[in-house]
């Protein structure tokens, strides 16, 4: 081969390394620029762009805290300066719109606030992240107490009164008056998902699984723009290993991720959206008679639900495809499963991983420190893990009956099982017993999840019992 | 380009050849008429018992629509086969004989079907509900014209002055959705009404694809979907626990639509309409009553100038005797029910009856419609 010829392997090699960078650059500003555009308006006078500006601001004091290389440095690097640069750029340009009267609006809902108030934010941003970088080590009380904070805030937005008070205060600061606060004020899109990436890198940096990353990388992970709104909540490791990956944009990975979005569209927006019309709610729940109808409301926003969630995480999974970096599977036909515990492992996966990850392992492993049975850790573990995902959609006692539910019911299924393994060998040894075993198990585990869905869909406990006692005539 | 490059644009423009073509072959042969007489509405759900309508279907499952086929498909009236001994009786009107504020039990027509009629020769009553929250005598005659298929022996044809004025008949989405329907009754009858008036809508080719019609069908779909919630609560409007009352106190404005005292010319009304209604249900062999419905009639502010918030009195009384006169010219039953219910029985307006204002009218009616029989 002459010198100066270039094999074609080696050329599309070259080519990827010299697309990733305009590509990480590319996802970057978007995720940036995404988190603005998506946030919905507020009653609140410019929080659809206070919030988003929150959610960076938490995101980069975050990435100071993780940062080993920040840690390890007197003054940060070149390349973290040109991102802070960068990010400080976007979003005093975004504000900057203000002036431009037709455009004003253009990436916020509402016009931004001034330019000088921002400018101040971002002094204040940047000072706790150098602050954040200096004090809090990987294994320091600090991180521990940064993560409390961001559950408490999380709380916060998920607790009606407190969130009320959030909102009576954030009116205050806006000169509107706090009587007219409500829980319905704060709408910070995606702040659910953004806490859980941060709390997850926090922890990996705690037990030191945490790679070096860059502050342009790690806002990209924190904000990833198609996983903003509804997940899937990747970690940070395996995220990474995307982002640094050589990229070329490759048709089959394009039409792949096409394919995904389209399906993901149909599931929303088609099959979803037409459920949404039959599924339970709390009018229909009042005004439908008859077991039977019932039934059929409560199957409707069963699958609703599902198809309106694995929608929105196809066309996440498909978007992100189409610039190489491959998002968890959210959902793998959960409902065909043959008993809770496969069901929790096939529906919103990303989340049911976050929780093992970052709160059933470790306790599970604090509590056999203190030689507790093994029955009653995994009945605290599976309890008091449903009850925490039931109330981070929400803190309400249905959303928390909801987790109790499906906590009790991985309980019996884990205890069943354990009982069952010891004794049920036959139909292992029977094909066709062991396919009907897992079809009445699939028909079992849906009607406990469609039941379940009972108390999620509903506001209050006595509606809820309500709809049990009609669906069961009583 | 490379290969995989060449596969993915030829896929992408197969499919866009093919959506091009399925676009136009919409297009040409129109399918949202045929796929309105489609219903699961008296086959897996039961049929609705009034003309679909609504503005909260979320609380109501119910919605408005254009195409008559669905909306007459999703009635009782398209599940009914007439027996050999039911007297059947079409209640054609606004949205007083559709209902307004009132469930399906204190309709008018609801009321006349508790009350089990028997003719004099010992047929049933059955009155559908055919009305339609709009007040144009040109909707009802579009109503009319697709009701007389059913067999009716009756048609009662509830109307009020505000349904009449010549130059507002056009004025209504449904009617100008249904252009072609209603160019075709203005042939026929030799109506007033100009077949080209622009309110009549003429869609363009792209209106008229699968993509233009795509509200159409999506109103199709939500209608066949809200019939579970229908059969399941057998709610069909949301009927709020308070309301803003009817207007009493009246402004002292003498004027009607434009016009002013002393004299209501009836060429400003549309007789035209009234009488290839009549026509219509009479070449289908029913008979007709047309009733001039119930009307708040005042006595606040300013009620010796007003009825009430739609009716000065004097073109209000003009308008009774131009009615009165027109059809006992032509020897159509006519009943005047203008004051039959008192002032106390009406609820947002002054022609929605509370349902004891409706029972109030009902009786009155049920005497007549038995003399028919």
């Amino acid at each position: 081969m002459l010198a100066t010829e270039t094999s074609p392997p080696a050329a599309a090699g070259r080519l990827a390394l010299a697309q990733a960078p305009a590509r990480n650059l590319a996802l970057f500003a978007a995720s940036v620029l995404a988190l603005y555009a998506l946030q919905p308006a507020m009653p609140i006078r410019q929080m659809d762009f206070w919030l988003p500006t929150a959610s960076l601001a938490l995101t980069v004091i975050v990435w100071a805290a993780t940062s080993s290389a920040f840690a390890t440095r007197r003054q940060p690097d070149r390349a973290t300066l040109t991102d802070a640069a960068f990010i400080g750029g976007i979003v005093l340009g975004i504000a900057a719109l203000r002036f431009v009267e037709p455009l004003s609006a253009l990436i916020t809902r509402t016009s931004p606030p001034a330019v000088l108030s921002v400018l101040a934010a971002l002094a204040i941003t940047a000072l706790l992240a150098v602050a954040a970088g200096r004090i809090i080590g990987p294994r320091s009380a600090w991180t521990t107490a940064l993560v409390i904070a961001l559950v408490a805030l999380l709380f916060a937005l998920k607790y009606e009164p407190l969130t009320q008070a959030f909102a009576a205060l954030l009116r205050v600061t806006q000169g509107q008056s706090a009587a007219q606060a409500s829980s319905l004020d704060v709408r910070w899109l995606g702040f659910s998902y953004i806490c859980f990436r941060l709390i997850a890198a926090l922890r990996e940096r705690a037990s030191s699984r945490l790679p070096t990353v860059s502050l342009r990388e790690f806002v990209t992970y924190a904000v990833f723009a198609p996983a903003l709104i509804a997940g899937p909540i990747d970690r940070p490791d395996r995220f990474l290993k995307d982002l640094r990956a050589p990229f070329a944009f490759n048709w089959p990975d394009a039409t792949e991720g096409a394919r995904r979005i389209a399906i993901g569209a149909f599931k929303k927006f088609v099959l979803a959206d037409w459920l949404a019309l039959l599924a339970l709610n709390e009018v229909n729940a009042t005004q439908a008679q008859g077991a039977g109808w019932m039934w059929l409301l409560v199957y409707a926003y069963a699958w609703r639900i599902y198809f309106d969630f694995g929608g929105y995480t196809d066309i996440a999974i498909g978007v992100a495809r189409i610039f190489g970096v491959r998002l968890p599977e959210n959902f793998n036909r959960p409902y065909l499963k043959p008993n809770l515990t496969q069901f929790w492992n096939s529906w919103h996966m990303s989340l049911a991983q976050w929780f093992r990850a970052y709160y059933f392992n470790p306790l599970a492993r604090a509590l056999r420190t203190r030689a507790w049975a093994t029955p009653a850790i995994i009945f605290v573990g599976q309890v008091t893990t449903m009850l925490l995902i039931g109330v981070w959609h929400g803190v309400t006692l249905n959303f928390a009956l909801w987790g109790l539910w499906h906590g009790a019911g991985l309980f019996l299924h884990n205890r069943w099982a354990d009982f069952a393994k010891a004794r049920l060998t036959s139909s292992q040894e029977r094909p066709h017993l062991q396919r009907a075993t897992n079809a009445a198990g699939a028909l079992l585990t849906f009607h406990f999840v469609a039941l379940g869905w009972v108390w999620f869909a509903l506001p209050d406990v006595a509606l809820s019992l309500d709809v049990f006692r009609k669906l069961f005539g009583l | 380009m490379t290969l995989d490059a060449r596969i993915a644009l030829r896929i992408a423009a197969k499919a866009l050849v093919l959506f091009a073509a399925l676009n136009l072959v919409f297009a040409l042969t129109d399918p949202v008429p045929a796929l309105g007489r489609l219903s699961l509405y008296n086959a897996l759900w039961p049929g609705r018992a009034r003309l679909p309508y609504g503005d909260d279907p979320a609380r109501a499952y119910n919605l408005s629509l254009f195409d008559l086929n669905t909306m007459f498909a999703s009635h009782e009236l398209a599940g009914a086969p007439k027996r050999t001994d039911e007297y059947r009786v079409l209640l054609i009107g606004d949205s007083a004989t559709w209902g307004w504020l009132q469930r399906n039990e204190d309709t008018l027509a609801g009321q006349l079907n508790a009350m089990r009629l028997k003719t004099a020769d010992g047929r049933a009553v059955r009155a559908y509900n055919l009305g339609y929250p709009i007040m144009s005598l040109t909707k009802d005659l579009l109503v009319l014209s697709r009701a007389v298929a059913y067999q009716p022996d009756l048609v009662v044809w509830l109307v009020t002055l505000e349904s009449f004025p010549a130059d507002k008949q056009l004025a209504h989405p449904v009617v100008q959705h249904n252009a072609e329907a209603v160019r075709a009754l203005i042939a026929e009858h030799r109506l007033r009404s100009r077949p080209d008036d622009p309110a009549l809508l003429a869609p363009t080719f792209l209106q008229r694809t699968l993509v233009g019609q795509r509200r159409a069908l999506a109103d199709w779909l939500r209608l066949q979907t809200y019939g579970a919630l229908w059969a399941a609560t057998r709610i069909d409007q949301h009927i709020p626990e308070t309301y803003e009352p009817a207007q009493r106190d009246l402004d002292a404005d003498e004027s009607f639509k434009g016009l002013m005292p002393p004299t209501l010319p009836k060429d400003a009304l549309a007789f035209d309409v009234l009488d290839a209604g009549i026509r219509t249900a009479a070449d289908a062999g029913a008979r007709v009553l047309v009733v001039n419905e119930p009307i708040l009639v005042s006595t606040g502010r300013n009620s010796d100038v007003r009825y009430n918030f739609f009716y000065p009195r004097w073109a209000y009384d003009q308008y009774r005797a131009l009615l009165r006169d027109h059809l006992e010219l032509r020897r159509v039953d006519y009943f005047d029910a203008w004051n039959l219910v008192p002032q106390e029985e009406f609820t947002n307006s002054a022609v929605h009856l509370t349902p004891a204002g409706s029972r109030m009218l009902a009786q009155a009616l049920a005497a007549v419609i038995a003399g028919r029989g």
